[in-house]
């Protein structure tokens, strides 16, 4: 039993959340060689704090928006599983009904307004939820996930400029893992200067986190997410975290030479869970056997959604043109 | 007789240029990064160094514009994308500034840049990383558009491209760079514009351009053996187009075939058969067929793949209709082990 800590339940939520994605997205991997997944897959084993933290804080009808490696955004505000993974088998039960696959992804139901695989196109459309719901007076905060090289496209600095001019209710969170596709920052963003101060330059609320840390990551949104709820405008927040697998597909790819294995290292021994499981340790809220039930229950979860997307079927010729209008 | 790949041939195109004129400059994301730029850059910043061969931000319209000013000022830059569909972040430098540039100022100033880009389909790269825009570009004047569909042509295209005062926009099907053939080796242009008689025929004409000239030579093979001799024009250019071949073909012939790897409406096949209108009228004895992309998006979903894009056999279909022949149902039998979403056998993902 989770022992009565006033932040047990968060805690427990915050490491199941992580756990959950983990095993999907090594599910994913592992499943990734039988060739029933064609189309190219994102991981974002490593980087499950941002997404888990970030969601947590978030309310029901909050929205969300993300890029090319979306699963943990998308399963962290609660998209669904199933419909994830047989979008990635391109079936007529998943997502996007087949016509997406794993780099586009939706669940209006959960909030999850889509993510699409053009770096930094889905940040000015979540600035205009945003103004659509300050013009339409709803109470709501919408997040757009972002890498550290989408800052470098000029549509981002278009948008946090209009976010910032009309003091919109969305949240940038950018989750900085040093690396797009196979290059560093370093040849992309002068050194001299973090992604914080670019948007901090722009006259924005702009901070830098621990992406690592879940809870760290939970009570920095809950603040942003207050501040612009409040019609103070938005937010960046920068969380540092590190991508473990390779930029694209199932594998490791530090073999490759863009950067060290001493690195890689460093970074594993940073890992979001592991940190987690070893903060509720030392204050004795964490609960092996509880952890052990729950992932019995996600495995199970999880071989559910493949073997229903296995067996759904796959979208039809004759429906090649539908879904072109509505 | 030497063998390359597509990509080997592009590879040393960059190769040869780069070392006969220093003002060849690379950039674009990963073209220094250890997967080369699926191998067509592989070791050039090794040989040439990082000023000339580099990263860039993710900034597709910034960088594109920042290219032209280096053009403009003495280099002669190559920048490249690896999917067409990141460069059209850069409409603007691309077509409402380089392509206007000569004509806007009277001819005060050259604009020697070349915007690489590769197109095409399969293993689910779907909606927004596989769209053929070819004839967005061939429709504005000011640029040229080149797109070769073989090793031998990448190569003497390409450093045609670098060696162009005008801006090149140099297109490259990602299902071409396994492909094998002859490349000579050293410096040579291959001229920008005329188009390549790929196979003599007299009975129809099909003009193909980039990855489906492979398919028209499939689906020539393959009408031969009925006795079907298709006269095969690989188009390597879009703009300048060269209109003298296509209409001596179908004087020729009385027959054409247009296949296209992207849609038809609005496209570049529609340009094709115009000409063959005005020009050959006469001479057609059958309405002309395209062979395109159905009118949607790509879909994701392999069990698509089948729908959605064309190949050797409907190129034959096309070629019996305008022969007023019979529809033949095996035309569009896909043999075992082929895989549509694959660009080869051995190709087993990520992307
Ligand atoms: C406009 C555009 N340019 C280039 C690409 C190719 N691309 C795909 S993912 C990626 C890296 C993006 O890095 P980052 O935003 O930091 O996210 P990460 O992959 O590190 O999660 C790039 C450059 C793209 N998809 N879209």
């Amino acid at each position: 039993m989770i022992a009565e800590k006033p932040n047990a339940s968060l805690a427990a939520s915050l490491l199941k959340g992580m756990v959950r994605i983990r095993l999907v997205e090594e599910a994913i991997a592992a499943n990734y060689g039988r060739q029933e997944m064609r189309c190219p897959v994102h991981l974002s084993i490593g980087q499950e704090a941002p997404a888990v933290g970030v969601c947590a804080a978030l309310r029901d009808g909050d929205q969300v928006m993300s890029g090319h490696r979306s699963h943990a955004h998308y399963l962290a505000k609660g998209g669904s599983l199933n419909a994830m993974i047989a979008e990635m088998m391109g079936k007529e039960t998943g997502c996007c009904k087949g016509r997406g696959g794993s780099m586009h992804l939706v669940d209006l139901q959960a909030g999850f307004v889509g993510a699409v695989p053009i770096v930094g196109s889905t940040i000015p459309i979540a600035v205009g939820l945003a103004f659509a719901d300050k013009t339409l007076g709803r109470d709501r905060v919408t997040v757009a996930f972002l890498g550290d090289a989408a800052t470098e496209e000029g549509v981002f600095h278009e948008s946090v400029n209009f976010a910032l001019l009309h003091k919109l209710p969305v949240l940038f969170i950018c989750e900085n893992n040093l690396y797009s596709v196979y290059s560093p920052l370093a040849v992309r963003q002068p050194t001299e200067r973090s992604i914080a101060d670019i948007t901090a330059g722009h006259g924005m609320r702009s901070e830098k986190h621990d992406g690592n840390d879940p809870l760290a990551v939970y009570e920095a949104t809950l603040s942003a997410a207050q501040h612009a709820r409040s019609g103070k405008g938005p937010v960046l927040l920068e969380l540092a975290t590190y991508r473990w697998r390779e930029h694209c597909g199932p594998g490791y790819d530090n073999h490759i030479g863009y950067r060290s294995e001493e690195e890689f290292l460093a970074w594993k021994a940073k890992d979001p869970i592991e940190l987690q499981k070893t903060r509720m340790k030392h204050e004795a809220i964490h609960d092996a056997e509880d952890m052990a039930r729950f992932e019995e229950e996600v495995g199970a979860e999880i071989n559910e959604a493949f073997s229903l997307a296995r067996s759904a079927p796959a979208p039809s010729a004759d429906g090649l043109l539908k879904h072109l209008y509505h | 007789m030497r063998e390359l790949t597509y990509a080997q041939a592009i590879q040393e195109g960059f190769c040869e240029a780069m070392a006969r004129d220093e003002r060849v400059t690379l950039l674009g994301l990963g073209v220094p990064d250890p997967k080369g730029f699926f191998g067509t850059t592989t070791d050039l910043q090794n040989r040439f160094g990082p000023s000339r061969v580099l990263d860039m931000p993710c900034a597709e319209a910034g960088m594109t514009g920042i290219t032209l000013g280096a053009a403009l000022n003495g280099l002669r830059p190559v920048i490249n994308h690896q999917r067409l569909d990141f460069a059209l972040l850069a409409m603007d430098p691309m077509c409402t500034q380089a392509a206007k540039w000569s004509y806007m100022f009277g001819g005060a100033m050259k604009m020697p840049v070349v915007f690489r880009m590769i197109l095409g389909r399969g293993w689910g790269q779907g909606p927004q990383h596989s769209q053929c825009l070819h004839s967005w570009f061939a429709h504005i004047p000011g640029l040229k558009v080149v797109m070769p569909s073989t090793p031998a042509d990448a190569k003497g295209l390409l450093i045609s491209a670098i060696e162009d005062d005008n801006p090149v926009v140099f297109l490259e099907h990602r299902w071409l760079h396994h492909i094998k053939g002859h490349v000579p080796a050293g410096y040579y242009t291959t001229p920008i514009g005329p188009a390549r008689q790929a196979r003599s025929g007299k009975h129809v004409t099909i003009v193909a351009l980039s990855y489906m000239v492979l398919e028209a030579l499939e689906a020539s093979d393959r009408l031969q053996k009925e006795g079907i001799d298709a006269d095969v024009i690989d188009l390597r250019c879009l703009r300048p187009l060269d209109a003298n071949l296509i209409i001596e073909s179908v004087k020729k012939t009385g027959h054409l075939v247009v296949a296209d790897s992207a849609t038809g409406q609005v496209g570049v096949s529609a340009e094709i058969i115009t000409l063959a209108s005005q020009h050959a009228f006469s001479s057609l004895r059958s309405a002309p067929q395209r062979v395109c992309f159905p009118e949607c998006p790509t879909p994701t979903a392999p069990s698509l793949a089948a729908a959605y894009y064309p190949r050797s056999g409907h190129i034959m279909a096309a070629v019996r209709k305008t022969l007023g022949m019979e529809t033949d149902e095996t035309d569009l039998h896909i043999a075992p082990g082929v895989e549509l979403d694959k660009p080869n056998p051995a190709f087993t993902g990520p992307f």
